[in-house]
């Protein structure tokens, strides 16, 4: 048998029988460790992500045992590949069904800036669309460096506050992109 | 190598078209001629419908844009005889002022998105063609993105400013 591990407790308050700490992280802990993500994959980057998803490098084994194709049910939209100008409209529109509290992660170079597809029927980057929390450099990245953003991500919804999707701030960063 | 020589096919265009054609070359073994706006849907009937040419297969319908040449829009056919495995090319210019020539979606229907692509590219209009609108890009682009004076690069692109370089 291996040695299992399992994440630390938050920092709080400890005493016989009780332990006390905020809502905040417990809730971030349970959703860092439970992300479904929903694959966007249009191409090569896509190719490096089923590596990542598969028994090599084992995707689930940070929580996100079920890739969720439906953004109903997603928590994280991972942007893999070059998003053509066509298919942008497409995109918001698989985000904006997303529920929240939702992040992106735009995987590899033409997700983020458009990469070598420096041209008229390419997206300059996701960014100009949809708002977008990490992004993974690299043509195509490595599992390794999907995984590191995908880390990063746990990070963040670790320590997100819980109140943040209802802040003028975020309000304001949706109305930016047109969404809601 | 096909059953049918060029020659046999450079010879009934000359006797049917005569000075309608140019004088027809071969670059690459491949038969390539070039005519004009009001000749292009006679010579294309011709070749399809003539009993011992039988060019049926239109393989392709793309454009071409020479800013340098008074006449800089190009439309090129290019026909496959199936029946006897010859091929031919067909060019015609157009003014790049108003790109207008006779559709070949009446004897073709494979000529229907062919065009429609040439005409999202080059903005080259096919009278008669029975739904004109663009198939690849966006439908709210309003340039013909293979045209030279449109760039190429996409103009939100910030990374590449020359500031970042020095320059």
């Amino acid at each position: 048998m291996s040695e299992l591990t399992i994440v630390e407790a938050p920092p709080g308050i400890e005493g016989s029988g009780f332990f006390a700490t905020s809502l905040d992280k417990v809730v971030g802990l349970a959703r860092s460790h439970s992300l479904w993500p929903l694959p966007f994959a249009t191409s090569c980057c896509g190719i490096e992500f089923m590596a990542t998803m598969g028994s090599h490098y084992d995707f689930a084994r940070f929580g996100s045992e079920r890739p969720s194709f439906s953004p109903r049910q997603a928590d994280l939209l991972m942007v893999m590949g070059t998003i053509a100008k066509k298919m942008g409209p497409v995109l918001q529109q698989v985000y904006t069904q997303m529920a929240e509290p939702r992040w992106v992660i735009a995987v590899g170079a033409c997700a983020s800036s458009g990469g070598i597809f420096d041209t008229y029927s390419v997206l300059q980057g996701i960014d100009e669309i949809i708002p977008v929390d990490v992004y993974v450099p690299g043509c195509p990245p490595r599992p390794e460096a999907i995984i590191d953003g995908f880390n990063k991500i746990q990070e963040l919804v670790k320590n997100e506050s819980l109140r943040r999707r209802e802040s003028p701030e975020y309000q304001a960063l949706l109305a930016k992109y047109g969404i809601q | 190598m096909g059953t049918l020589s060029n020659q046999v096919v450079i010879q009934k265009l000359t006797a049917r078209f005569a000075d309608k054609i140019s004088v027809p070359t071969e670059p690459f073994g491949l038969l390539t001629l070039e005519t004009n706006t009001e000749t292009i849907a006679e010579v294309l009937r011709f070749l399809k419908e003539d009993k011992e040419l039988q060019f049926n297969y239109l393989t392709d319908i793309t454009g071409i844009h020479y800013p340098e040449q008074e006449l800089a829009i190009g439309v090129i056919y290019h026909l496959h005889s199936l029946t006897h495995n010859v091929r031919i090319r067909i060019k015609v210019f157009l003014s790049a002022a108003n790109p207008s020539i006779p559709t070949a979606t009446t004897l073709w229907q494979g000529a229907n998105w062919m065009e429609r692509e040439t005409f999202d590219f080059y903005g080259v209009q096919f009278e008669g063609h029975p739904d004109l609108r663009r198939i690849l890009n966006v439908d709210d682009m309003t340039v013909f993105p293979m045209r030279k004076e449109y760039p190429l690069e996409d103009p939100n692109r910030v990374d590449k400013k020359d500031l970042f370089f020095g320059r």
